[in-house]
């Protein structure tokens, strides 16, 4: 069937901000829809929250709004736009909420709008719980037994229905707080006793335990003439009991056979065709019982999911773009399988290798949290690899998640002495994001796989090949002995390649560094040969150039004579590092190829638009340590690498490149050097004549602490060389400075502690600039909402300035073309700065992209990353049309959002150390309903009416925080307040009631949040340790999501944003429209 | 020990032996299943043939009694890219090694399989020999030009049974179930299982018989198993078929196809490397309907040398537009050229089963009217 011609204009929904569970997959898949749809010739109309996004360009819509992703502003949206149809399945899980939610409204109904992709009504059999079970029964399968008890005799009824062992989860309660595996009859009560008092509703789900069996999720799609694909299965490598985010992951599934995985098919046919998907994909996760051929149903998602962008890219079937074609109307006969050019897509994935995805956690952010995974999902990214056999693959994936390994241990980083088998043992048997290297002391200390089988349940089919690397090592370190790499045969050095060793491992098992090894393989012509990834096994000849390298005899390598660009990618996504930095690179990508030379990317985040099959002209999966980029530059002989947009992975190995000759476009690593170094950058300052905080650099505690002595409390101390203020501390007293110099030094081994006097109550200020080498333009200064000391990844920001005078705003400026002169950028750049009564302060300067470059671009219109690629190639900004820095007539607000209601109990105060994991963008014609945007889009619900907390810390009590009493005050609000907060308001002249303290008796300030009876928290930290009442109250409303504000400075922001909640309606506008304003025109969707 | 498979045009892949010592000659042929090596290598289809399986990582399950398609492995040799001797899977009743040892199979692992399948890809399907133990490279690939191919052979006369049998497996035939004879070119136990499993009646018969002989067992229908090599190799099944015709409903499968578009008057023709795997889509020409079908040909019928008053085009392969099914205008006659019984592979086709049954019952209700 051919494409709807009925439809003219279809309204795309994207995900919001990058959190935990929802990351930039939906980026990927997004941006493919657009693609797809704009290819076909509808008009586009997208929403999206997220500005660091590649779909919210304004060339990837006719229409682009963004804005909270939310009911009344769709339905706006709506009346404005009268689309004929949405798409809902491409946004992830936000997106299928609120068009379920739509649908509920009548909204489809009023408009006139068609739900494409799956209806609303195929969208709640796969997602609410009752019809789900009933859906599945009909089809003749079977989900896990359970039942819901609201008594422990209820509970126990229950269990005599499914039999143990059970899992009882309480009823809204977050990170499955009071959950647990009953075993026995004796401790069943007990459990559910527990599990029903942690639930604020005194529910619990008393499910059948499938903890322990295999997790197997396949993709599938189906077009409207009842046509299904399997795109690919995988295999979870951790058990049931891990969630399939946190998990690592094999594609293809790899303990299954003919039989079992044609049973799985089978199933799944069964599942899409009740679902009733009438043009799309949905992702299918099934327990099997590793002793029996018993299968369960565990989840099937309606929609592109983090599972199928993985597909996707381990297959490199575009699942997002056929998915778009099969909802409006084509069948899979009549999509071409763009990667091969030659069959269509209805030829079922086959692969010839074996991909492996690891997951990367941040739990070194949330010291307080504990350090487990569970079936509630934690990691924040992920990284893939390919090889040809799993040893490979998997290898590669460990070094390819930049957590400071280099494989399957042996590389220099396990501790000196093995732990012991107690400890081992108890790692193993409680998921952790260290078990995997856990598996290998267990191997080293001689448990065999039945016994590590019995403590983690992952297939012993997975252990044998972790085994059999354990082994290995011994075999390499025996066979150099005292001869060193030289004694190591040709044939072994080459079984140890194809097994995934790394340079560096090998280096370090046989007694020197990895350039000796990489020597050593050069000499004996041991190079890796690249492999294409075809979706058909090498069955056709595929025209798609998408590579991973592996050491075997044919090299499929089509390296041109052309011109050539290779683009470094950012690796997996991190708190600190994030989507911001792929977007950078796909314009890199992009632009590159405007500019009429090969772009070539490497990367190996499948979650990514940068590893998307036609974002470049030849994509290298590979993870990005030097000895994984230096082969690709080697087989490719590039033009130029760009390493300014990968954030600060390639940064950590560009000194390695240039080393090694490699040719580096833009600023210089010299440059980058000078600005990273503590010591060159105070040079450079103090030549320039620029402020900087007191400060200097320490490698020992004691050094540290004569600096504190010098400079004076509070300081500001960091390691060097970090992303995300990683480690990154205010510390008030000697006692904190000790405890913080072990934690730094562990850090970051190599490299010194930064430490600088913390400016107290300074405004920063975030500048992104662009250079030719010869003028630089500001791209904008940004002023951040939450003062100096909170990350500025953390802090809210705002274009233009709010409260920064002209003369502030123009000495920045010009402070930044003096630095960006002296470090000779030829690129983007990033200068941060604390102004402080009146002064200005140099903090840092980054020379390379930062992650505000998106939504600076978004702001004003001016493409940063694109315009920088342009310089990097020779262009002058002149010629590029960018000769001063553009001023808007809107205002822009940048809002993080945080991780914090999946580490309950953490301390969700706001520091040097980031901890978000994502952004959104308010855009309005005045600051508070750019604010009040930002801050709905950022799931922060602003109250108009209630009772509003106040809680200041004794050096927050200002005449600024007075005037936000006063104001709430004013607008209706009722005050209440601790003790002292109370008495100072009440000085004030304000009503205010007091209230008690967590210590003062009940009921307590956290007892009020619980009842609902707190519509906002304003409380300021007390400064140096938190006191155990107000972690309390913060984390507390974070689990019961009462918007907190924790800066008096934020509390400002917001009582504007209630102001304008309360009296204005918020309107609706495009980019292209706040485009058109500030440039008087707008570039037209890229087909 | 050592192993190596050596080309006729010279190219020799060398790697480690996993199976047993010794030396064959086959065609070498490669297999896109991800699953299902022990199918594969009990697939008679394969006699004659050297198969490698694209998918890199084999044996990961092991070997079970359930998943054979006849009593034991038929390849010639089989080569992979990595062997796992630990297999993990609760079915599994030993390793693939030692399965391969026992049945006196040459395996390779540690070879570039994707090398190997591209040549083979541009190359075309061609003569080979897989040596594991001592050997000298040049001697192989001499003798692998010297040896016979597939090319007019009589494979099937090494894979068909000795007498006729009664299926037992998976029965659910009550009285008055329809009876089937199958004639076996080397059928896949699984047609059996689910001409079985719809509740027929199954007698197996040698390919050799006589279809007179057939007839006089008075069946319901006759079903045409797959089985190796070329069909041409066969001249006297074909005449044979031709006798069946318009006498009972006849239902073939691969080889059973290709036999009945000879006997029909058709020609068939060598594939350059042919169709082996699990992913090949086919179009029902009427319904327009897509099935997912597992394939293991070398041959093809020519649709243009088949008389279309007489036949329809009922199927066609959407890769590549090669003949994947027909039936006759007149006479209760069908075929396909893939596997509607999957394994490995999908199920989606099953239903021709239920076709075929249908058929069947036709032809009673003719005859009672």
């Amino acid at each position: 069937m051919p494409k709807r011609t009925d439809l003219k204009k279809v309204l795309m929904i994207g995900s919001g901000p990058v959190i935990i569970g929802q990351g930039c997959e939906f980026d990927y898949s997004g941006s493919q829809a657009c693609k797809a749809l704009l290819e076909e010739g509808y008009e586009v109309v997208l929403i999206n929250s997220n500005p660091a996004t590649i779909m919210t360009d304004p060339v990837m819509a006719h229409r682009t709004y963004i804005e909270p992703i939310i009911a009344e502003i769709i339905e706006k949206i709506i009346a404005r736009e009268r689309p004929d149809a949405v798409l809902p399945t491409l946004g992830g899980q936000t997106g299928l909420n609120v068009a379920v939610f739509l649908a509920r409204e009548g909204v489809y109904e009023r408009y006139g709008v068609e739900v494409l992709g799956c209806d609303p009504e195929g969208i709640s059999t796969a997602e609410d719980r009752e019809e789900f079970k009933n859906a599945i029964l009909e089809i003749g399968l079977r989900v896990p037994g359970s039942g819901i008890a609201h008594a422990v005799e209820e509970g126990m009824a229950v269990i005599e229905e499914i039999g143990l062992p059970v899992i009882i989860r309480p009823a809204f309660t977050l990170g499955g707080t009071g959950g647990s595996v009953a075993y026995n009859m004796e401790e069943a009560p007990a459990l559910l006793e527990r599990g029903l008092d942690a639930s604020p509703v005194t529910e619990v789900l008393v499910e059948e335990s499938v903890i322990g069996w295999k997790e197997i999720e396949y993709e599938v799609m189906r077009d409207c003439a009842d046509n299904v694909v399997m795109i690919t299965s995988m295999e979870n490598v951790d058990a049931m009991g891990v969630h399939t985010g946190d998990s690592a992951v094999v594609a293809p599934a790899q303990t299954l056979t003919a039989d079992d995985y044609a049973r799985y098919v089978d199933f799944c046919k069964r599942i899409i065709r009740r679902i009733g998907v009438k043009g799309g994909g949905v992702n299918i996760q099934f327990a099997g019982d590793p002793e029996s051929d018993d299968i369960v149903v565990i989840e099937v998602n309606p929609r592109l999911s983090r599972s199928s962008a993985l597909a996707s890219k381990a297959t490199g079937f575009p699942i997002a773009r056929v998915a778009t074609k099969l909802a409006v109307g084509y069948t899979l006969d009549e999509v071409l399988n763009n990667v091969t050019g030659n069959t269509y897509t209805l030829q079922e994935p086959t692969v010839d290798y074996c991909v492996y995805k690891a997951a990367r956690f941040t739990f070194e952010k949330f010291p307080r949290a504990e350090r487990v995974i569970n079936i509630s999902m934690k990691s924040v990214g992920e990284s893939m690899s390919i090889g040809r056999t799993f040893k490979e693959a998997f290898q590669k994936g460990l070094r390819s998640l930049e957590i400071g390994r280099y494989g399957f241990g042996a590389d220099g980083k396990d501790p000196k002495e093995l732990p012991d088998e107690h400890a081992v043992m108890q790692k193993l048997a409680v998921p952790n994001d260290q078990r995997i290297f856990y598996i290998r002391y267990a191997f080293k200390l001689g448990l065999n796989i039945e016994q590590v089988y019995d403590a983690t349940k992952i297939d012993p089919w997975f252990l044998f090949n972790l085994e059999q690397l354990a082994e290995f090592e011994e075999e390499i370190k025996a066979a150099a002995g005292d001869g060193g790499i030289e004694a190591v045969p040709k044939e072994l050095l080459l079984k140890a390649k194809s097994w995934g060793f790394s340079d560096r491992q090998l280096g370090y098992l046989c007694g020197c560094d990895e350039w000796a090894v990489r020597s050593r393989r050069k000499q004996l012509g041991l190079r890796p040969s690249y492999k294409l990834v075809d979706t058909c096994a090498g069955e056709t000849d595929a025209q798609r150039p998408y590579f991973y390298s592996t050491y075997e005899q044919v090299d499929e390598c089509r390296a041109s004579e052309g011109k050539k660009v290779i683009i470094l990618g950012g690796g997996p996504n991190r708190i600190g590092q994030g989507i911001e930095f792929d977007y950078c690179c796909v314009h890199a990508a992009l632009t590159v190829r405007d500019e009429g030379y090969e772009a070539v990317m490497i990367n190996c985040n499948p979650e990514t638009v940068s590893t998307d099959y036609d974002t470049s002209d030849r994509l290298y999966f590979e993870p990005m340590t030097a000895e994984d980029v230096l082969n690709v530059v080697e087989a490719e002989k590039p033009y130029g690498v760009i390493l300014q947009f990968g954030g600060q992975t390639p940064l950590n190995i560009a000194a390695d490149l240039e080393a090694n000759g490699v040719p580096v476009l833009g600023t210089s690593s010299r440059s980058i050097d000078i600005a990273e170094d503590r010591k060159l950058f105070k040079e450079l300052l103090h030549e320039l004549g620029l402020q900087q905080a007191p400060n200097g650099t320490a490698t020992s505690y004691e050094g540290a602490l004569a600096l504190a002595e010098q400079i004076g409390y509070p300081v500001l101390v960091r390691p060097s060389y970090v992303l995300g203020g990683r480690a990154m501390e205010i510390v008030y007293d000697d006692e904190q400075l000790e405890h913080f110099m072990t934690e730094a030094v562990e850090a970051s081994p190599e490299r010194p502690v930064l430490v600088d006097k913390f400016l107290e109550d300074a405004v920063e200020v975030d500048v992104d600039a662009i250079s030719d080498g010869r003028i630089t333009v500001i791209g904008a200064i940004m002023e951040h909402i939450e003062e100096a000391g909170v990350h500025s990844g953390d802090s809210a920001c705002v274009i233009p300035p709010q409260t920064l005078s002209k003369e502030i705003c123009d000495e920045i400026a010009e402070q930044t073309r003096a630095l960006s002169s002296a470090l000779e950028v030829v690129g983007v750049m990033n200068v941060q700065y604390a102004v402080q009564n009146g002064q200005v302060y140099v903090l840092e300067v980054n020379p390379r992209a930062s992650r505000t470059i998106p939504f600076v671009s978004k702001a004003t219109g001016v493409p940063l990353a694109s315009l920088a690629t342009k310089t990097m190639l020779g262009h002058s900004l002149e010629e590029l049309g960018l000769t001063k820095e553009v001023e808007i007539g809107h205002v822009a607000v940048k809002e993080a959002v945080f991780p914090f209601a999946r580490f309950p109990g953490i301390d969700t105060q706001l520091g040097p150390e980031m901890k978000s994991t994502g952004e959104v963008m308010g855009i309005g014609p005045d600051f508070g309903m750019a604010f009040a945007k930002a801050q709905i889009a950022a799931g922060q619900h602003l109250p108009t009416e209630g009772t509003v907390f106040f809680s200041l810390a004794p050096g927050d009590k200002t005449p600024a925080a007075a005037r936000v009493a006063g104001d709430f005050s004013e607008m209706g609000f009722r005050l209440c307040a601790t003790e002292g907060t109370a008495a100072w308001l009440r000085d004030g002249g304000l009503e205010c009631e007091r209230v008690n303290k967590v210590r003062e008796g009940r009921p307590h300030i956290v007892d009020r949040i619980i009842n609902n009876e707190i519509a906002l928290v304003i409380n300021t930290p007390s400064g140096k340790n938190p006191r155990q009442d107000e972690i309390a109250i913060r984390s507390t409303s974070w689990a019961r999501r009462i918007p907190i504000i924790t800066t008096v400075r934020g509390a400002v922001a917001a009582v504007q944003a209630v102001r304008v909640l309360k009296e204005a309606d918020l309107s609706v506008r495009t980019l292209q429209e706040y485009t058109i304003d500030t440039h008087g025109t707008v570039p037209s969707p890229r087909v | 020990m050592k192993g190596a498979i050596a080309l006729e045009d010279g190219r020799v892949f060398e790697g480690e032996s996993f199976g047993v010592e010794g030396k064959k000659a086959g065609e070498v042929v490669f297999n896109t299943s991800m699953t299902g090596y022990q199918e594969v290598l009990t697939d008679p289809s394969y006699k004659g043939q050297i198969v490698t399986m694209t998918y890199p990582l084999i044996g990961n399950y092991g070997v079970s009694p359930d998943d054979v398609e006849s009593a034991g492995p038929k390849v010639e040799g089989f080569v992979v890219r990595e062997y796992c001797p630990y297999p993990s899977n609760w079915r599994s009743t030993g390793s693939l090694g030692d399965y391969l040892v026992e049945h006196g199979i040459i395996a390779v692992s540690g070879i570039d399989t994707r090398a190997l399948t591209k040549h083979i890809r541009t190359a075309g399907a061609m003569r080979a020999v897989i040596a594991a133990g001592e050997f000298d490279a040049d001697n192989l690939i001499a003798e692998a030009r010297s040896s016979p191919g597939l090319v007019g052979r009589d494979l099937v006369k090494e894979v068909t049974c000795e007498k006729s049998y009664e299926w037992e497996e998976g029965g659910n035939a009550s009285p008055g179930a329809y009876h089937v004879v199958v004639y076996d070119f080397g059928v896949k136990w699984n047609i059996l299982r689910c001409l079985s499993e719809s509740g027929c009646h199954v007698t197996v018969v040698p390919a050799a018989t006589r279809a007179t002989e057939a007839l006089s067992t008075t069946p319901d229908g006759i079903l045409l198993s797959n089985g190796p090599g070329d069909p041409a190799g066969v001249p006297y099944v074909v005449e044979e078929v031709g006798e069946l015709l318009g006498k009972k409903p006849v239902f073939g499968i691969c080889l059973g196809h290709q036999l009945l578009a000879l006997a029909l008057g058709g020609k068939t023709y060598k594939l350059k490397f042919g169709h082996r795997g699990a992913n090949h889509p086919v179009k029902e020409l009427t319904s327009g309907k897509i099935d997912i079908t597992c394939q293991n040909h070398g041959f093809c019928v020519d649709i243009e040398s088949l008389d279309q008053r007489e036949v329809e085009i009922t199927h066609i392969n959407l890769n590549d537009m090669t003949l994947e099914g027909m039936r006759h205008k007149e006479l209760p006659v069908m075929s396909v050229q893939y596997h509607p019984e999957g394994s490995a592979g999908p199920r989606d086709a099953r239903h021709l089963f239920g076709k075929f049954k249908e058929m069947m019952l036709g032809e009673r209700e003719r005859k009672d009217d």
